[in-house]
Formats: structure tokens, sequence, C-alpha cells
């Protein structure tokens, strides 16, 4: 019989700010060694439960709570967070924000110090776990000139210097780029296999994470566990569908084809799926469904000729990239962390000026035009939306760049309205921004840089802490802008994004554009994935095992069917 | 580039190998006898040897070129409200008045001892900055906490002033970014525009500064609260490090500048040195 380490009996929890409780009766047991993910929407009550095991609630965020939690046999009521702290290790999303320290030793020694250990202890313990993590080369190093994975990996070594029976990863793979979090996963896997620690991942990137072994998956929606399962039973099951949780691309494509899942095929990875069941289907499916029709060529309005730039002389970050992007075309920008993408949605808006070479717009140069007169034909929505937000009221946020302007009053409220409309805020109109959500805040940036209309919209991660219904409207409706003949420009880690609705990407590696293709070509070039550090969609291992000649033009399909499917939802 | 000012500049340097606790102790030493004096012999000697040292400590002037500025700036502005409020501040102090320019034969005549007490001024400020800049960038934002909490401060407060020195060039990175997407909403912050609205736009740089500084402590506080922050009343310092002897002669040495600076300041009985008598 296994130990339990987390026991939930009807546990529920209020903030103290909030009017109804954000867990309801949560039952979960969870066993020492296991490995175990937890997923649902924004908003689903997922990170709270996260909080509950590390002690942030009720010890940060304060609140009421009821039912028992018992974590290795200790009810966390008679404990406190310090000693919670030694039981469970979270790695915290946004490794940025939680270094502590200036190096990477010190930072892993955090936790030591604070113990008040001996500093030869100290130094001994630091190059046991950093070994582990394979940052022992690095030691000395600042945490600023890491990467973004190697950051990562600095932050776990951090929680296991206190060797924690429980490691809880909060959302572990935001912001990384896709071959960074695939190699993220792979470093929990082999932790945990190292050290037979319980590991509890809270994320809702589903693929990813099932790129290695996952023993359950618990689903959370609306404060309450609505699945408990193996990942085997849960993808064959439709509550995924059912709370709006993305599935495998792999799986989705197989329930198109009308393919009966059932756990027997292990449709938990790509590797272990037994497509042979389904094979007739998926050609069948792929020989009915429409191909999307390729669009039409018009005019360029956005040229960069041989830009090149950099912040420190001698240095370049951009070195002699050109491309021209046509009236309404959707573009992504995809490439390694810190390979320049930021840096080049910089120069395009003129928030930085090149060394060399020239912007056109509509033919036009504009390279020494500031950022002012840039502005009135392209927007910029930046990735924190707290960045840019100033008002205390959605509406007047929304209206400012137009105030700013001294457009007359009464357009400025019809401009305003109509904006809120189309992004889906109205009925949030005279609401305090304060009350929204992260997504709806984000929502509220992009809708006060299109109240400007501008020709040329760049987002920075526009979909970055949306689930998947969000993510779903907030695409529509730039798509929609698109058919306007507005161009969008989203700089993205996110593979599914470019591949559904940005038919042409352009990656950046090293500050060099290497490749300006469709995004499924892009998908489909090893020698890209690699110097770019994406990743390739399983749609291609599936077609292929499916024995479907053009796997190209099975993702082609399948995309096209998807979001057709998806439009219905709104 | 700006962005990086006032923040630790890694060097190898015997400025750089002292211990934070030492360039702490020797920093008010330096400020304390720069506050007592007025002694010209006294400061120039500082002066001189604040020279030497950031020399020795393999800063460019460049890497602190824009606080110099800015700080030198201020010095401007106050040795200007010294003459516009104090005109005959020197003669009081010196005892004599030798006008040099008569200007209506009253108060705002230029005498030779205004101008050498603000000369005096001024030089206060000169052997005080290049120091208290020398001890920023010198000094490992967690080394210098270590040292406050050697010294008695609280590890807490210690901690704290560290992680603000530590979070400068961040905050600075976060103005930039949006300071810049506010102008491209057409907020403008240049000359252009007239005084009241240009401090009215100010507004809407700081609040998304405020605020998104706001989360970023939150996340840090539970960061380290999770890591066990303000568990016990003591904590170690992996990066702490032992005095060795190039601490020690440092101090010994300072503790006589300090000495004989007051002595040359005090034995005549006042605080000034005066040339006019």
């Amino acid at each position: 019989m296994k130990k339990p380490v987390i026991q939930f009996e009807n546990f529920s929890f209020q903030y103290r700010s909030q009017t109804a409780p954000t867990l309801h009766e949560i039952n979960l047991t969870i066993y020492e060694g296991e490995k175990v993910l937890i997923v649902g929407p924004s908003g689903s009550g997922k990170s709270t439960l996260g909080h509950c095991l590390n002690g942030l609630v009720p010890f940060s965020y304060k609140g009421e709570v009821s039912g028992s939690l018992k974590i290795s046999g200790e009810d966390v009521k008679d404990l406190d967070i310090f000693s919670l702290s030694k039981k469970v290790g979270t790695v915290l999303q946004d490794p940025d924000g939680q270094f502590i320290g200036l190096t990477v030793a010190e930072d892993i020694a955090f936790a030591l110090e604070n113990d008040g250990a001996p500093q030869t202890h100290m130094f001994d313990k630091v190059a046991e776990v950093s070994k582990m993590v394979e940052m022992n080369e690095y030691l000395d190093s600042s945490l600023h000139q890491l990467s973004g994975g190697q950051k990562q990996r600095v932050s776990l070594a951090g929680v296991m210097v206190d060797d924690v029976e429980i490691l809880l990863f909060d959302e572990p793979l935001a912001n990384l780029d896709p071959a960074t979090g695939k190699y993220a996963i792979e470093l929990i896997d082999r932790i945990q296999n190292e050290t037979n620690k319980t590991v509890v991942i809270i994320e809702h990137r589903l693929e990813d994470v099932l790129h290695c072994h996952v023993d359950r998956i618990i689903v959370v929606d609306d404060g309450r566990i609505i699945a408990d399962m193996t990942p085997d039973e849960l993808l064959a099951s439709p509550v995924l569908e059912q709370c709006s949780i993305r599935e495998p691309l792999y799986v989705k494509a197989a329930k198109y084809a009308g393919c009966e899942l059932t756990p027997e095929m292990q449709p938990a990875h790509i590797e272990s799926f037994q497509v042979d069941r389904c094979k007739a289907q998926l050609v069948d499916w792929f020989r009915k469904v429409d191909s999307p029709q390729p669009k039409a060529k018009t005019e360029a309005i956005l040229e960069l000729k041989d830009i090149t730039f950099g912040y420190k002389p001698g240095r370049t970050t951009i070195q002699g990239v050109s491309f021209s992007i046509e009236k309404g075309e959707m573009v992504s920008i995809v490439g390694k962390n810190g390979a320049g993408k930021s840096t080049l949605s910089k120069l395009i808006c003129g928030f930085e000026k090149p060394n060399a070479g020239q912007i056109y717009y509509r033919g036009q140069d504009i390279s020494g035009d500031t950022i002012k007169e840039r502005a009135a034909r392209i927007g910029m929505v930046m990735q924190n939306p707290n960045q840019m937000i100033s008002k205390q009221m959605i509406y007047d946020e929304v209206a400012l760049g137009l105030v700013i302007r001294g457009v007359p009053d009464a357009e400025i409220k019809e401009r305003v309205l109509k904006t809120l409309k189309i992004c889906g805020l109205y009925p949030f109109r005279n609401w305090p921004i304060s009350a929204l959500s992260f997504g709806q805040k984000k929502r509220v940036t992009i809708a006060s840089i299109l109240v400007l209309e501008p020709e040329v919209l760049i987002l920075d991660e526009p979909t970055a802490g949306q689930d998947f219904r969000h993510y779903t409207e907030i695409m529509e409706f730039l798509v929609e802008l698109g058919r306007q003949g507005v161009i969008i420009i989203m700089i993205t880690h996110d593979m599914h994004l470019m591949l559904e609705y940005t038919p042409r990407a352009i990656v950046i590696a090293g500050g060099e554009k290497i490749a300006d293709d469709t995004a499924v070509n892009v998908l489909a070039d090893s020698t890209i994935i690699e110097a770019a550090n994406l990743k390739e969609t399983s749609l291609f291992d599936l077609a292929q095992r499916a024995g479907i000649g053009e796997p190209k033009q099975f993702v082609d399909r399948f995309i096209a069917y998807d979001r057709e499917v998806r439009q219905k939802w709104q | 580039m700006a962005v990086e000012m006032l923040s630790y500049i890694e060097r190898h340097s015997p400025v750089h190998r002292l211990t934070g606790v030492t360039k702490l102790i020797c920093f008010m030493i330096w400020s304390s006898i720069a506050m007592l004096t007025y002694d010209t012999r006294v400061l120039t000697f500082l002066f001189l040897v604040s020279i030497g040292v950031f020399i020795i400590s393999k800063v460019k002037l460049r890497e602190v070129a824009f606080v110099l500025l800015f700080i030198l700036f201020f010095l401007m502005i106050n040795n200007l409200a010294i003459y516009v409020f104090s005109p005959q501040e020197g003669v009081r102090i010196y005892g004599t008045s030798h006008v040099l320019v008569d200007i209506g034969g009253g108060r705002y005549s230029l005498t030779l001892e205004q101008l050498f007490y603000q000369f005096n001024v001024t030089l206060k400020y000169f052997t005080v900055i290049p120091a208290a800049i020398l001890f920023i960038v010198t000094t490992n934002p967690s080394e210098f906490a270590a040292s406050l909490n050697r010294i008695g401060v609280s590890y807490r407060i210690s901690y704290a002033v560290a992680l603000a020195l530590r979070y400068i060039p961040d905050i600075q990175r976060d103005f930039r970014n949006i300071s810049m997407s506010q102008q491209a909403r057409g907020i403008d912050m240049s000359r252009k525009e007239k005084l009241p609205k240009r401090i009215k736009n100010a507004a809407s740089i700081i609040i998304p500064l405020i605020l998104s500084s706001l989360d970023k402590i939150e996340i840090i506080s539970n960061a380290m609260e999770l890591r066990g922050f303000g568990k016990n009343k003591k904590r170690t310092w992996y990066r702490a490090r032992p005095f060795q002897k190039i601490d020690i002669i440092t101090i010994i040495l300072f503790v006589l500048i300090l000495i004989v600076s007051l002595y040359v300041t005090f034995h005549d009985g006042n605080r000034f040195y005066n040339p006019f008598s």
C-alpha cells in the first residue's frame, strides 16, 4: 500500500475578498512518488489548489478554510508556512520574478541561508544540487545572463536544496520557448526518477506535459474536481472538451475523424497511440475535408530592408533582417528566448532606431519618424497588461489615446463603445480595471490600441495566460481584424497559435532571419526547428503513422476544420 | 547605456576585493569627516584621495557619468540657492569682507569670503560623491546586505535595502518600456508639450510602473517566504567573506585619516579654515 502524502478531505476555501468559495469540497489523495498533473481553465481554482499545498493559502492569501488538508500525515492547520516549505518545494512560473540572489550559487543557497546553515555546508550542498540540474558550471554567473531554460533549472535547484518531499510546479512552461519547455519536462521527469519525490504540476499546456509519463491527471473546473484519472482514460473521455481545455492535436484529429478512442489505445503519448485502429477513418476524413484556399496576393504595406541594430556598439542584436508584409496578413515571429524578436518589434514601432537599414510604410521611408508619428499607423500591445494600464476605469483606459489626440467627445464615445463591443468588454464598460482577470486586462490593452485604428498591430504573446476559450475568442477577433485589412504581427512561443492562425511565420535565430515561409513548412523543417528552438507538431506524426502521404496537407486541413468547429462555440 | 546606472560593476581591483563591511565602515568614516569639516586643506586632501581610489577601482568615469552629471546639476542649484538666500554667509563666518563686485552696495555684493565659502561647500560634495558612487558600484548587493547585517542592522532591513538596489536596473528597464508604449499611444513627454500637461502625462507612465512593481513585489515576497525567509532570528550568508589583512589595514588607515582630519580641523577651535585673517 502506497503512503498518501497529500490528502484533501472535504476541503473548501474562500478568499476573504470574494463572495463565493474558490474551491468546493475537494477530495483528493496523492501518493508518495506519484507524478500528478492538474489542469483546468483559467479561474477554475487550479492555482489556488497549488497555493493550498505550499501554504500561500491561507498564510499569505487570507480566507476561510473548511475541511482538512494533510501533508505527509500532518494537518496543515498545525503547521506554518515555513515548516510547509520544508515539505513542499514550489517552482513558481516566471523564474525572472522569483530570483532573489544575484548569482546562481547565491540563489540556490537562499533557503539554506535562511536556515542559518554554516557556510561550508552551503558550498557542499549547492555544488551537489547544481550538479543534479546541470548548472554546476554556472555557479558564479549572473542570473540575468542565463537563458530561460537555465533560469528554470536554477529555480528548481533552489527548492531542491531543502530535501523536500513534494515538488510543486506552477505553470512551468509559461514563458519558455517550445524546445526549452520540452527539455524542462524531461528534466522534471529525470529528477523524479532519480529522487522518487512526489511531483505535482499545474499547467494548461497538456500536450507538452504529456511529452513524458504522468501517473494521473486531475481536471479542475469551477472550483471542483471533475475528473481524476490516468492520461489514457482522460484523453478517451469527453471531459477536456467539456471544460474547454485543449486536447493534444493528434487526439483531436482522431476524434474529428470519428475514431472511438479507448484507454486501451493508449492515447496519452503520440508514440504509444495505437493509430492502426483508426487509420481507415483518418484517411477517409483526410479525403473528405476541404483544403483551405490560399490567399490572394495584395499590396505590400510594411517593408523592412536590411535592418541591423545593436543595443551596445560592437554587438548586434538584429543582423540584416528584411521582409515585407501585405495588407491584412497575419504573421508570427518565432524563435528562441532572446533571439531578438521583441527588439524587432521595437524597431518597427520606432522605440529603437536601427543602426542600418530602412523601414518603409506604403512605400514611404519611415525610418526617421518619431514614435508618435509611427503610432498613428502602428500599434503595439505589450505582453504584460499591467505595463500599459494607467486608468482606473475601463472606459477611460480605452479612451485615453483618443482624449490625448484631442478627438471630440461624441466621437470618442462612439469609437470606444464600438471597440469595447468588438473586444467583448462592453458589459464591463463601467467596471474598475482592478476587478478584471489577467486575460480580461489583456483584452483591455488590445482595445486601447485598437480604438486608435492602427493599420499594423503588433502583439507580444497575445494569448499568454488565456485559457482555450479566451484564446479562441481573442484570436478569432484578430482574424476578423485581418479581414478588414489590418496587418497583425504576433510574437509567440505557442506553436499551435502559429500553426492555426498565422499562415506565415518569420523565424529569427541569433538576430538573423533564418526562415520566412508558411507555418506548416517551417514546422516540417527539422533544421529550422532545431536552430530556433521550435517544436514539431504531433499532427505530422499522426499523418505519417496513419499512412497519409501528404502530412503537410493533413495539417492544413485539420487546422481549417478545427477552426470552423470552434467558431461555433461563440 | 543609462539603464545600467548605479548598479554593481564587476571588476578585479583592490577596491572590489575589500569586504562589504570594510567599505561600509570606510564610507561612513569618510562621510562623517566630510560632514564635520569645512577645512579647505582637509577637504582638498580627501578629494585627491577619493580620486586616487576611483582610479584604483578601475571603474570608468563614463560608466557613472550620468549620475555624476545629475548630482552636479543639483550642486549647481544648491550653490545658487545659497547665494540667493544667504549671500553674506562667508562674511559672517570669516569675519572680514573683501568686496569683489559691488551690487548696489547691499546684500548681494559678491565677496571673496562668500566665494571661498561656496567653494568649500562644493568641495564637500566632491569628496563625498565619488566615494558614495564608488561604494555602490563596487559592492555586490548581496554582500552589501551581509555587511549591513554584520554591523548590527536587522537582516530583514538589510535584505530590503539590497533588493531595492538590485531592482534599480529592472525598474529602469520597465520605465523605458512603459514610457515607450505610452508614447506610442500619443502621450507626449517631450518639450513640445506644456509643463502642466507633461506632469499629467507623466502619471500615465508612473501608474503602470507602480502597478507592475507591486506585482513584482508580491511575486518576490511570496518566493522569499516559500523558501523560508524570516523564519529565524538570524541567518547566514553564502557570500559572507572573512576579514583579510587588506581590510584591517584599510580600516586602520581610514581611522587615522579621521583622527588627523578632525585634529587639523578643530585644533584652532573652529571648523573653518580661515585664509583671510
